[in-house]
């Protein structure tokens, strides 16, 4: 059953996501929540009982599926599933239970950046020296020189939890910036949505990619394949977009996003050209290594730094939230490049 | 920023990187065929080393790319 259209001219249309298996009972009590409205759930209680037991946050993928599934109502929402349990009160309870743990962890792991001058120019500088030195086991370069079609064919499925809505989670920003950063997070959105042109936005050429690949394009159509710690990276943007107080650790996560994109993707194109797939499948790493170096130069000085200037006291979360971004996306592109090592997959399996 | 409100074109000097383009100017091959042009705001490439020249496809931070401090205006 497929759930996305795509039409002749390479406009993609999606339904809500399916509503994913769940890992264990913080995830469980979520879907239950959700698929029956059971009011005698408790996804509040059960979601902190797991935090307290899981070992390593950032990988336990029972939290981190239930924390998807919460923040997935903010955005496309389940299918069959009443919008209204968007403002539920008790799904709300679990979300900032898990935000809660969830921030304190990120701000514990993710290393600590020297501060800059609160200059554009000076911020600027701090994110480019910071995102170059980010040179951790590369997925890329296993892609592009080493990865089998199968291990291409995961590499998809597990990038497609986020690329599929691509740019979504940023988009959260924009009411909350104003000025120059505003300016900037639209001028870099406005690409990443094609530009009016719905054909060319990003999350639709990816579902050309994904299609090329032989696999469905539609949104959450892998959600019980992918791992803990991509939904953790993706629970990062969310937890950074749904909360106005952490816009700065959006805008510095953003940056950090653009900032380490340009170049893999030059990798990611090789690793798809090298195994026979035509340009159809490669326009969207193709069309990062273009739209990225652009993005990079604005995201850095006039979205990271424009936002510094007009609000100097969150130079603190701009650098955090970069510095979080490096780290999360880190985590899961170690996992995903330590399966393919290992020749195993990377996808989920219950235990 | 001193981006007057009727400038229709601006270039911004990225130090150690690209040239960034806003608005709409030609860009040509030498025989005056526009080049491709993918979205508004574009990168041209300084550092000489770009695989998609002439805009910049992020190259110069892998090869260490100084640009000199840009003139004060
Ligand atoms: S200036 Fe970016 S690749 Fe040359
Ligand atoms: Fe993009
Ligand atoms: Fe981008």
């Amino acid at each position: 059953m497929t759930s996305s259209t795509i039409d002749d001219t390479g406009v993609v249309t999606q339904r809500p996501a399916p509503l994913p298996t769940p890992r264990g009972p913080a995830s469980a009590a979520v879907v239950a929540v959700l698929r029956e409205r059971s009011p005698e759930g408790d996804p509040a209680g059960l979601m902190a009982k797991a935090i307290g037991q899981a070992d390593d946050l950032l990988r336990d993928d029972d939290v981190q599926l239930a924390a998807f599934c919460l923040y997935e109502l903010h955005y496309g929402g389940f299918r069959g599933v009443p919008d209204t349990l968007e403002w539920d009160a008790d799904l709300l309870t679990a979300r900032a239970i898990f935000e809660g743990a969830f921030e304190a962890e990120l701000r514990r792991r993710a290393p600590r950046v020297d501060r800059p001058a609160p200059r554009a120019e000076d911020v600027a500088h701090a994110l480019f020296r910071l995102t170059e030195a980010d040179d951790g086991p590369s997925l890329s370069q296993y892609v592009a020189r080493k990865a089998t079609q199968e291990q291409l064919r995961e590499f998809l499925i597990q990038r497609s939890l986020y690329t599929l809505k691509e740019a979504d989670p940023h988009s959260w920003g924009i009411p909350r910036l104003t000025g120059r950063a505003k300016a900037a997070l639209v001028e870099i959105q406005s690409d990443e949505y094609g530009a009016g042109r719905p054909h060319r936005m990003h999350s639709a050429i990816f579902a050309r990619t994904m299609r090329a690949a032989g696999l469905d394009p539609s949104y959450g159509a892998y959600l019980d394949q992918v791992g803990a710690s991509l939904y953790a990276s993706l629970n990062t943007m969310s937890l950074f977009g749904l909360n106005r107080r952490l816009r700065g650790a959006l805008v510095g996560h953003l940056a950090a996003f653009e900032m380490t994109s340009a170049v893999p993707n030059r990798f990611y194109g090789n690793g798809f050209r090298r195994l026979g797939f035509d340009e159809e499948a490669t326009w969207y790493f193709d069309e990062h290594v273009e739209a990225d170096a652009v993005h990079e130069q604005i995201a850095a000085r006039d979205l990271a730094g424009g936002f510094v200037e007009a609000e100097p006291n969150l130079l603190g979360d701009v650098l955090f939230g970069a510095s979080a971004c490096l780290y999360a996306d880190g985590l899961a592109g170690a996992d995903l490049l330590q399966a393919f090592t290992e020749s195993r997959s990377s996808l989920y399996r219950p235990a | 920023m001193t981006l007057k409100p009727d400038d229709e074109v601006s270039i911004v000097a990225c130090p150690d990187g690209p040239l960034l383009v806003r608005g709409d100017v030609p860009i040509l091959t030498p025989d005056g065929e526009p080049l491709p042009r993918r979205r508004r705001t574009v990168a041209l490439c300084r550092c000489g080393k770009s695989t998609i020249k002439p805009y910049c496809d992020g190259t110069h931070k892998t090869i260490g790319f100084r640009t000199e401090p840009e003139l004060p205006a």
